[in-house]
């Protein structure tokens, strides 16, 4: 049930990294979870201020790899061995030695694609629209301004309070998001 | 330039040796910010930019009228013949892929050891890479003769039932140039990802946002995505470490699997690696300095970024001499006739002028790079790069042509000269770089403002850094 029609987050501007990281901080011990906070570049801390600790991109990646390694191999091994032998002055069809280059360039092509994608996959990107996108200071978000927006889908979002609570923050603004 | 080389009081980045900083003081990060995406942003191109880009634009459509005039006339219009069939194509292949090899170090190895510097210099680094590789394919391409049939080379199920040659480094190198190329272009572009987003945010014009926006595929600085983000570019920096000396290494494979003498080494692989990454940081320095100085970022791109370039160049250089003297040392201690001959064929032979002109280039010359002074001064360190990259072209040009024009058998001796027709494809592809520089730092932002912002961030303590005007 949507309590809040119409309304995305609401969102509050910060002058520095560390002043956002601490009122990141403090809206996550307030108990606040559906939020995130937006800055121009990697603040250490954020993510696990915001109670994001960990991310599957290694694993994926991992995974990317081993299927890169495995389908290089069986790929020459089938070329080689399986659909085309070629004796060679009687050297050993599985000839597994010369084919580790293209095993290890096959395995780092699908990690690296797998990292791309992967990551485009996980963030959700390419997203052309988002509602932060509507309000005007949030173009600032790529150059030197700091936000946190506590998101409307918060259990414990409630209009006039939250506002109140991230006016206590000592934030530049504090701003409604529309959805 | 002696108002760069003086250290101001402390400001950021500053080591604590007194060496010059990796940036310079009084930024903030909207001023960092605006400074590098202004060139981009500018509404007026400058003049000397036009002059640069028609220049280099003439040059590559030099390169596509020899490509035009090969492919009707066949590679007959350069100067290989047997026994000397590689020539040209493959001197300049090796040494556009060598070029290449920087813009990696710089921006996945350098990054895997905490070195703070490259940030100012990874973005055109890579650029520097991606471009040179796009050059270094063309080589190969063509001197196949049929390019149209390039794709025989790929495994794929096709009607004539066969499948190529794994056991053989030709297609070894057909994966470690494209892998290579794929996951530089990715590299690339995922560093990109916000800055775009930047750029978008600040221009003006409709057209330019939505193309930047487009690019940047909605990047907003989640503290989500960050960390995601983050890691992965940390990651593929791991994967791209080993990738790039394997390519190198496939390439010296090329030559040092073949049975021939001076070039059925071991040496090889590492020897290449460090020319490769030798000769790339010399294109840095030649590209880093003009640009530097022409928009203005001393700041960003200080004489520390210079100097330290011009360590790793005088390190591999030094272990590039190690090889040519470990390679003559081999080759009359092996005993073996072939080696020997080829040796003193190369120093004293129809080749010798080439030889001794790449000892000079590559081992005398640099050998001034000992000296603070010169390291500290740009023009001096343009002019070592300059001829660093002459010594390690010729240096593939004496491999490939003097160890191929007299094999086992003086029967199927030969001699090479390259035609005119080389000729113009070399000078095209420089020109052809050039002109993909020239519209790289005028429609992407050459240095990474996030990794810039980060840098000044972790320098003055987060607290500490706000947003009040440069003084």
């Amino acid at each position: 049930m949507d309590t809040n029609p119409g309304l995305y987050g609401l969102l509050a501007e910060f002058d520095s990294p560390a002043a956002l990281l601490q009122a990141a901080r403090t809206a996550y011990e307030a108990g606040y979870r559906r939020m995130d906070a937006y800055a121009p570049f990697p603040i250490e801390g954020l993510p696990d201020a915001l109670g994001f600790h960990r991310t599957k991109m290694p694993l994926l990646i991992l995974l990317g790899g081993i299927v890169g390694a495995l389908s290089g191999f069986a790929l020459q091994y089938y070329c080689a061995v399986v659909s085309y032998p070629l004796n060679v002055g009687g050297r050993p069809l599985n000839s597994w030695p010369s084919w580790i280059p293209v095993t290890f360039e096959l395995t780092v092509l699908l990690a690296s694609l797998t990292a791309v994608l992967g990551l485009l996959a996980l963030c959700g990107l390419p997203m052309p629209y988002h509602p932060l996108f509507h309000v005007p200071r949030f173009s600032r978000a790529t150059r030197d301004a700091f936000f946190l927006c506590i998101e409307a889908v918060d259990p414990r979002f409630e209009r006039t309070a939250t506002k109140a609570f991230l006016a206590g923050l000592n934030p530049r603004e504090v701003t409604e998001v529309p959805q | 330039m002696p108002q760069e080389t003086e250290t101001t009081a402390m400001h950021p980045g500053e080591a604590s040796d007194g060496a010059p900083p990796v940036l310079g003081p009084g930024y903030t990060f909207r001023s960092i910010s605006e400074k590098i995406s202004s060139i981009t942003l500018a509404q007026r191109t400058p003049r000397a930019w036009w002059l640069g880009f028609a220049v280099t634009f003439a040059f590559t459509m030099l390169l596509l009228y020899t490509i035009l005039y090969l492919l009707f006339q066949g590679v007959g219009i350069w100067g290989i013949n047997v026994p000397v069939a590689w020539g040209f194509a493959i001197i300049n292949f090796v040494w556009w892929i060598g070029i290449g090899h920087a813009g990696t170090l710089i921006s996945a190895i350098l990054l895997l050891l905490h070195q703070k510097w490259r940030t100012s210099i990874n973005r055109f680094a890579e650029a520097m890479t991606l471009f040179a590789v796009a050059n270094a394919g063309l080589f190969p391409l063509f001197h196949m003769g049929r390019p149209w049939f390039f794709y025989w080379l790929l495994p794929y199920p096709n009607t004539m039932r066969v499948w190529p040659q794994f056991r053989s480094p030709l297609v070894w190198d057909v994966f470690a140039v494209s892998t290579y190329g794929t996951v530089s272009l990715l590299f690339w572009y995922v560093g990109l990802i916000p800055d775009l987003a930047t750029l978008r945010d600040r221009a003006r014009n409709r057209f330019v946002q939505i193309v930047y926006g487009i690019l940047a595929m909605g990047w907003r600085g989640s503290a989500y995505h960050w960390k995601r983000y983050e890691i992965t570019y940390l990651i593929l920096a791991a994967l791209a470490t080993p990738l790039v000396l394997s390519v190198h290494t496939v390439v010296s494979f090329d030559f040092s699997v073949a049975i021939l003498p001076g070039w059925h080494s071991t040496i090889f692989p590492p020897y290449f690696v460090a020319g490769a990454i030798y000769s790339g940081f010399a294109m840095v320095l030649v590209l880093a300095i003009p640009l530097r100085t022409f928009y203005g970022l001393q700041d960003f791109i200080t004489v520390r970024h210079l100097q330290n370039m011009a360590k790793v160049m005088l390190a591999t250089g030094l272990i590039v001499g190690y090889g040519y003297g470990l390679e003559a040392f081999m080759a009359f201690y092996s005993g073996n006739l072939y080696e020997k001959f080829t040796q003193v064929n190369r120093m004293f032979g129809p080749y010798a002028a080439s030889y001794w002109a790449l000892i000079f280039c590559n081992v005398v010359a640099i050998q001034v790079l000992w000296f603070k002074s010169v390291r500290n001064n740009p023009v001096w360190l343009f002019l070592v790069s300059l001829i660093v990259l002459v010594g390690m072209w010729l240096e593939r040009y004496v491999i490939v042509i003097t160890s191929l024009h007299r094999d086992y058998l003086p029967s199927s001796w030969g001699n090479y000269s390259p035609t005119m027709w080389d000729w113009t494809m070399y000078l095209g592809t420089i020109g052809f770089f050039l002109a993909l520089m020239f519209l790289f730092v005028r429609l992407l932002p050459m240095i990474s403002i996030s990794e810039m912002q980060t840098l000044l961030a972790e320098s003055k303590e987060s607290g500490a850094a706000t947003n009040e005007e440069k003084p």
